[in-house]
């Protein structure tokens, strides 16, 4: 190892460079901080002045707004957590599973299993027939069913679970596991899931991410407003000017905060995502990285 | 036994069935949900009505395409699409790699982490979130800009009047959106590189400048050749979530900001217009699928590891 002299260049690219890092990291966060911020400020304040770079007049009328009527937040809450957990685990179940036998040397047509799969994101037939046929032919609008199944299965993470598979596990552990008698499940259930739980949890937060955030299904095939998850509730919010009120309180009233209860709807809607990020960071970054490098 | 001898389609089957019905589940999902509509892309060349369905709608040639291009609006969408990604994945490319070599550069590991967390929060958002960001910052009654404005005296700006406002403004949201995720990758390719490469420059007397052009960034090459390509394989595919939620059905600024999904999108869900929809939804898959082909035929060439088949 070279001794690094802290010579000028290396002091001047130093100082370049957390002086770009900060700017990009200030430009990331900063509207977070001020959407947050601003959806503590009083409605009386945002109607004379507008929104506002500092905290000015705070107050918590748009949540209190929001926990005082919370039974359609409650339900939108209860709709996009049970198809996130509940898609997420059918999701990385069954794309293991998937992967496994594509891993598998025993299956001839193993490559032809995976190309199958692969075709998916080179081609496809476009959004109106795959509107027709979700909604038309399968009948699966405003059920949530819908929800669960748009969703599900994404063709690159099956075959990064599979790269991944394949690099982590030698044949030789499953031939053994041949001979003491384990058939193909129950290796797969016993040897292969525990042994892949660094790849399943990356997998599983982008997995269950593209649930949380998914706002798209509901609108193409969600009429029926009791089974609409949070995205798309405040999608609602946003689109139109008294869908946030409507939400709240079916009686509208003079005083409420409009303005700012959209902002809360926001903080509310996504904070759980927000704040459970730094816990499970690195599972990101590992799965960015294991699924740019191909196996 | 015989079966296990003669290696046929349906040997393999019988002697692996197990395993092949863990696939089913997988299987059957993309039958349905990806090939079933590859199918159905016949309806470009049909005049649907819902009673009939895809199958038996009665066939008319290319009179849809001949609508659609017609129309107008094909050369439109087609010129959007391709000027919006085209500036997307350039600044997108650039900015990931600048700040994913400045992070590298920088020793405080815990500077280096809480920049990256902070970065790659917007990831993790959809594109629902960041239409109230711009709500907040932009809305002409009371957003923050405008705000701003009227605090120094001087006139607020209605941010959706103005084309040329978002062709600058869509941009600068995309990479808000993916620099974090693409500083990721890139950081990854340099963290990949030797360090000796580094050491043995430092010993022939080269600066921290020379090391980043003449070594990080050759040995980036590869992996910024394959992403660009990647990325120009997707070139026709628009951002939707991005385009509906920012500008949604704004009609001042449609001729600026309409792409082709969002055409196809408000063609079968606003106007019921199956032809219209099913037409540019056929031209966006063949002109991509053509795209992809040659994209990957051009990766092949440049480094055949990273072909994507």
């Amino acid at each position: 190892m070279v001794i690094l002299k802290k010579t000028a260049d290396y002091i001047a690219l130093n100082i370049i460079s957390y002086i770009v890092v900060s700017l990009f990291a200030i430009f990331t966060v900063a509207p977070f901080l001020i959407l947050i911020m601003n959806s503590f400020t009083s409605e009386h304040y945002i109607l004379n002045h507008g929104f506002s770079l500092l905290p000015k007049e705070l107050s918590v009328d748009a949540y209190s707004m929001i926990f005082a009527y919370p039974e359609k937040m409650l339900r939108a809450y209860g709709v996009t957590i049970f198809i996130t957990l509940v898609g997420t685990v059918i999701s990385l179940f069954l794309s293991s599973m998937a992967a496994y036998v594509m891993f598998r040397k025993e299956i001839k047509y193993r490559n032809t299993l995976a190309f199958f799969i692969f075709f998916t994101t080179l081609f496809n037939g476009g959004l109106a027939p795959y509107y027709i046929i979700v909604s038309n032919t399968l009948h699966l609008q405003d059920n949530l069913l819908v929800l669960l199944l748009v969703p599900m299965f994404s063709a690159m993470n099956i075959l990064i679970l599979r790269n991944f598979i394949k690099g982590s596990i030698p044949d030789s552990l499953i031939e053994s596991a041949k001979i003491d008698g384990a058939g193909d499940f129950r290796i797969f259930i016993q040897m292969v899931l525990p042994l892949s739980k660094a790849a399943l949890a990356s997998i599983g937060l982008f997995t269950a991410l593209g649930y949380w955030n998914d706002w798209w299904t509901p609108m193409m095939f969600m009429q029926n407003d009791k089974l609409f998850p949070l995205q798309y509730v405040l999608y609602q919010i946003l689109s139109s000017a008294n869908m946030a009120s409507s939400m709240v309180n079916y009686v509208s009233r003079l005083d409420m905060p409009k303005e700012t209860l959209k902002l809360a709807m926001t903080v509310v809607s996504a904070g759980p995502i927000v704040f459970l990020y730094p816990f499970v960071q690195k599972y990101f970054v590992k799965g960015v990285t294991i699924g740019a490098v191909k196996g | 036994m015989k079966s296990r001898i003669n290696g046929g389609f349906f040997s393999e089957i019988y002697k692996n069935k197990v395993l092949y019905l863990m696939f089913l589940p997988v299987a059957l999902y993309f039958i349905i949900f990806a090939y079933v509509p590859m199918g159905g892309i016949i309806l470009a060349f049909k005049e649907f009505n819902i009673r009939d369905g895809i199958l038996f709608s009665p066939w008319n040639g290319i009179e849809n395409f001949r609508f659609f291009f017609a129309s107008g609006k094909a050369w439109q969408v087609t010129k959007n699409t391709l000027e919006y990604n085209v500036v997307f994945l350039a600044c997108y490319t650039f900015f990931s790699i600048l700040t994913a070599i400045m992070i590298s550069e920088i020793s405080n590991k815990w500077f280096k982490k809480i920049a990256q967390s902070f970065m790659f929060l917007p990831y993790f958002i959809s594109w629902v979130v960041v239409a109230a960001f711009i709500y907040n910052f932009f809305n002409y009654d009371y957003g923050l800009v405008n705000t701003l404005i009227k605090n120094v005296g001087g006139q607020p700006i209605d941010i959706y009047a103005e084309p040329a406002n978002w062709v600058i403004l869509l941009p600068v949201l995309y990479v808000w959106k993916w620099v974090g995720f693409g500083s990721v990758l890139y950081l990854a390719a340099i963290m990949g590189i030797d360090q000796e490469c580094y050491e043995a420059a430092t010993i022939d007397g080269a600066n921290m400048f020379q090391k980043i052009t003449k070594i990080t960034l050759p040995l980036l090459r590869p992996t910024i050749i394959v992403l660009v390509l990647m990325g120009v394989g997707r070139i026709l595919r628009g951002e939707f979530d991005m385009f509906y939620n920012i500008i949604g059905n704004n009609g001042i600024l449609m001729d600026a900001t309409d792409i082709i999904d969002t055409l196809v999108f408000r063609s079968l869900m606003g106007t019921q217009d199956f032809g219209m929809a099913s037409a540019a939804g056929f031209y966006q898959s063949v002109l991509c699928f053509v795209i992809i082909l040659i994209v990957n035929g051009v990766v092949r060439k440049v480094d055949n590891e990273n072909a994507l088949f």
